[in-house]
């Protein structure tokens, strides 16, 4: 029968909760430094490059003090498509040809690129998990309406963004254990949600789904009375607990990693 | 059909930092035609307990056998032994989907593969024993209101004719009204089909004047068992683990702390009335007073 237990040990997100200075961080620093980085490593076009690039994610990680095998967790259901990558490209680029057989051939050049390119994409996943490890959902929630706040002026609803993701994030672990219980009640009238062929096992989801849809739009709905009740009404003028706060730390490590950044994808 | 636990524990999320033990070293055998209540706090093991009872949930260590066999023994369809235990959720929402009341009501029958007549026979024979109106058969479940809705999936468990029903939490939720109502049909059903209930409760009221024998709950364990009566002469063991016993049980302790002589196990109302009156006539004869 189903393990249905086993919806108790989703994580939500990956947020490893720590007391490093990269935790401590304005996430706004956090996110910009990020996506810099991001579209940075795909100017970089060498292995010196990368190698820097490398040891600067590696110090990141190193001050975070997160254990390894997190960071390389996340890079486990994208290790085919590195391989891919790296394959495809090793073979189906022109160049001077180091090994053959049959219309395969193996060349100096591809070898070159496809090792490049799995190098950008193992760093690009490393790199960015960094963010989600250190900052936990909310603050990042956070920092991008803070981020998107001036796009208000051309339409970007940046409060309403942030609010649809935090209360997303709320519900998850809620919808699961509903969803478990749910499974529990239709089971012990003796649902099967795992034999027959794929017609009979999507018709078997209906006794799941129907109530759990049904239980989504009544939590929605009370929620919404909920937050009227206490007078929501949108982001405008709206204070924050946690205020944010740009500190010299913050300063430092952007402006530093921004000079190294544009230098590396500049130079390198 | 006996249900025999022994040595029950099960421990969630077992191996990881999660893992919690929920119940630990159970024992308990629920014999046929029997209503048992299982009291406790929240989070005293009360729901876990109940879900071995029809293999929802596997032991971590420990045997339950329903009827000789062994819930976790290797291909024992445990399909079977849920026809045989019915359980009840203490939500109706969580169970209920189909278009129609019927439709809901057929769905556990229409799982056992019976016949059209079979299932259209025990549906009838489901909602009548729950006094759900055959007019309503037709509507959609989500239209009905608490009481009718938690009828409804009680109809949708006792349609599989199982021999043990399990309820969890039955009256939670329910005005005094529906919970009377829900008390005397549980009764009822118990008496016509001579079903063995297992029922989960916090109102002592309630569990006084149905069970047949407590089955109190502590952090995971067994703390005391025993027919309601003996149960609550301990009343202060009861009120040392967060748990009263029945108002009429403390009205006759305070009465007999001040130096009445009622007996102190009384349940319910017409018990207490007629204890109380049995003192004053007696008194009434002698010619003293107690003193109020």
């Amino acid at each position: 029968m189903v393990p249905v237990a086993t919806f108790r040990n989703i994580a939500i997100g990956q947020y490893i909760p720590g007391e490093s200075m990269l935790h401590r961080l304005d996430p706004r620093t956090k996110i910009a430094v990020t996506l810099l980085l991001v579209v940075g490593l795909f100017f970089i076009d060498s292995y010196l490059g990368y190698g820097l690039a490398a040891l600067y994610i590696a110090l990141a990680v190193l001050n975070s003090g997160i254990p390894a095998r997190f960071l390389f967790r996340g890079l486990k259901p994208v290790i085919i498509i590195i391989l891919l990558t790296f394959a495809l490209n090793s073979f189906l680029t022109e160049g001077e040809i180091i090994w053959q057989w049959g219309f395969l051939s193996l060349t100096k050049e591809g070898l070159y690129k496809g090792g490049l390119l799995a190098v950008r994409l193992i760093l690009l996943i490393v790199g960015t998990s960094i963010l989600t490890l250190t900052t936990s959902p909310l603050a990042l929630t956070d920092g991008l309406e803070s981020l998107l706040r001036p796009g208000r002026r051309v339409g970007i609803p940046a409060h309403e963004l942030a609010m649809m993701m935090t209360i997303a994030l709320r519900f998850i672990p809620t919808l699961l254990e509903e969803t478990e219980k749910i499974m529990k009640a239709q089971m012990a009238r003796g649902a099967d949600f795992e034999s027959g062929n794929l017609l009979q096992r999507a018709k078997s989801l209906l006794p799941l789904l129907v109530p759990l849809f049904v239980s989504a739009f009544r939590r929605a709905d009370e929620l919404a009375i909920a937050m009227e009740a206490r007078c929501y009404r949108g982001g405008e003028g709206r204070t924050k607990l946690k205020q944010l706060a740009f500190r010299p730390a913050d300063f430092f490590v952007l402006a530093g990693s921004g000079v190294f950044i544009v230098w590396l994808a500049l130079v390198a | 059909m006996p249900i025999e636990i022994k040595d029950l524990t099960h421990i969630y999320n077992p191996g990881t930092p999660l893992a919690r033990t929920a119940i630990r070293n159970i024992n308990l055998t629920i014999e046929d035609g029997e209503i048992v209540a299982i009291i406790g706090h929240t989070g005293s093991g009360k729901s876990t307990l109940v879900q071995h009872l029809n293999g929802l949930l596997k032991p971590t260590s420990g045997t339950v056998k329903v009827d000789g066999v062994d819930i976790n023994q290797k291909g024992v369809d445990l399909r079977t032994i849920r026809w045989k235990v019915g359980l009840v959720f203490q939500y109706p929402e969580h169970q209920l989907f189909e278009e129609t009341v019927w439709d809901d009501v057929a769905f556990g029958p229409r799982n056992m593969r019976l016949s059209d007549e079979e299932v259209r026979a025990r549906v009838e024979r489901a909602l009548a024993a729950v006094d759900i109106d055959p007019a309503l058969a037709n509507r959609s479940p989500f239209e009905l209101s608490g009481g009718e809705k938690r009828r409804v999936a009680i109809a949708g468990v006792l349609a599989m004719e199982p021999s043990v029903l399990v309820l969890d939490e039955p009256t939670a939720g329910l005005d005094p009204r529906g919970r009377q109502d829900m008390l005397r049909q549980i009764q009822r059903l118990q008496e016509e089909r001579h079903l063995t209930v297992v029922f989960v409760s916090h109102n002592m009221a309630e569990v006084g004047a149905l069970a047949d024998r407590l089955v109190v709950m502590e952090r995971g364990e067994i703390v005391m068992e025993g027919p309601p009566k003996a149960v609550f002469a301990e009343r202060d063991r009861l009120e040392a683990i967060g748990l009263g016993v029945p108002e009429m049980t403390a009205l006759m302790a305070k009465l007999r702390e001040m130096g009445w002589d009622v007996p102190v196990s009384v349940l319910t109302v017409d018990e207490a009335e007629k204890a109380i009156m049995a003192v004053l006539r007696r008194e009434a004869r002698v010619g003293t007073r107690g003193d109020l």
